[in-house]
């Protein structure tokens, strides 16, 4: 028993710090999914990206490095904070696009279409 | 592998100010200063690891607040030019 | 449907407090309860609970906490949808080429109450590839990445299960 203590211990950094540097790549490809894409409503999708998966992937990572259990519960918490107030921010972000008049780009688009604005 | 993390975080959060300065309409800058502040957010907590001081994690839940805080504010300012506008909510006690 | 009476509005009010005070534990991590600090601990539970009551938000969706294991069992199904959607973004952000397929499509929901509603809308927007634009009535107009991923049928078990968390099996 004390050897898997043992080796879950030795383990736990390097697998905490594995899933914080996933999640800080996921990060930076939605923000070139965020910087690619062609309008504003296709690049909310890529930008929850970031939002749930990065953010997920980080704070599970962080709370394989931490020390104690309070920062765990702090994790859990920014976490939770950051899945409740996400997608409202997003909404609200597309309702208010949507209701000032922004009409979306419809169809199938090709690389020939990113440049239009 | 700490300061990876903390560097790629760092390349997203000035990939993200490019969008931010540059974007088209008024709704893709409130975007990416929101994702920039979840970015943000994450960044907070590895710079409290990297440096051993996880108490970091307080700010970095105050600033998830703020930062949804803002978003809102921003949206209802733009939307009613004042902050004075109560949301009242619509059709209260369902159908 | 809604308990508007007073059992029902006590019941939200307890439940609220008592989230406030595991918070308040699960933040500050004191259990020596020195005078000072348990005070200011009390003082702004109260004060939370206060503004809350003069905000009149506290209902069904603002405390729907006698509901939690089944919006936890939900939660833990959305996760694994999440991630699976997450992939198909994360491929059309890095494709050499850019191909995707925005729509906007209108999704019809059998969600009777505000609370399943909300959950619902919510689900949609935190699922990446799809975003809830605009909520009138029981249709929500979605923006999708993918026409594909927004077909007729597509959010038709999101919906289910959130009906069932939020409002239980039995009704409708």
């Amino acid at each position: 028993m004390t050897e898997i203590i043992e080796f879950w211990n030795a383990f736990r950094p390097a697998l905490g710090s594995a899933l914080l540097l996933a999640g800080a790549v996921l990060a930076v490809i939605g923000t070139v999914g965020v910087l690619r894409f062609p309008d504003f409503y296709t690049r909310l999708h890529a930008a929850s990206v970031t939002d749930t998966a990065a953010a997920t992937l980080a704070i599970v990572g962080m709370a394989f490095l931490a020390p104690s259990l309070a920062i765990v519960v702090k994790l859990a918490v920014v976490w939770l904070f950051l899945f409740l107030t996400g997608p409202t921010s997003s909404h609200a972000l597309a309702n208010a696009a949507h209701t000032a008049g922004l009409q979306p780009m419809i169809g199938r688009l090709g690389e020939d279409d990113g440049g239009r604005e | 592998m700490i300061g990876a993390a903390a560097i790629a975080l760092v390349i997203a959060i000035a990939l993200m100010l490019i969008r931010a300065l540059s974007g088209p309409t008024l709704y893709d800058r409130v975007l990416a200063v929101n994702s920039l502040g979840t970015k943000i957010i994450l960044l907070l907590g590895v710079i409290g690891f990297l440096t051993g001081r996880p108490d970091f994690l307080d700010i970095s839940i105050l600033y998830a607040l703020i930062n949804f805080v803002s978003t809102i504010a921003i949206l209802k300012f733009f939307r009613y030019r004042s902050f004075q506008v109560s949301l009242t909510r619509r059709g209260r006690g369902g159908p | 449907m809604f308990e508007t009476g007073a059992t029902g509005r006590v019941g939200y009010f307890l439940g609220l407090i008592t989230v406030l005070v595991a918070l308040w534990l699960g933040l500050s991590w004191d259990y020596s309860f020195k005078p000072v600090i348990a005070s200011l601990g009390a003082v702004s539970i109260v004060l939370s609970a206060v503004l809350a009551f003069r905000f009149d938000i506290l209902d069904r969706e603002g405390s729907p906490y006698a509901r939690l294991f089944q919006l936890m069992a939900y939660w833990v199904w959305l996760m694994v949808e999440i991630f699976k959607a997450n992939w198909v973004v994360i491929k059309a952000c890095l494709r050499s080429t850019l191909d995707i397929n925005p729509a906007l499509v209108k999704v019809k929901t059998g969600c009777e109450s505000d609370l399943a509603r909300t959950v619902f809308a919510n689900s949609i927007t935190l699922t990446p590839g799809t975003v809830s634009v605009e909520v009138e009535g029981n249709k929500i107009l979605v923006h999708a990445l993918y026409e594909e991923e927004a077909g007729p049928g597509a959010f038709d078990e999101m919906d289910r299960r959130a009906r069932e968390a939020s409002d239980g099996r039995g009704k409708s």
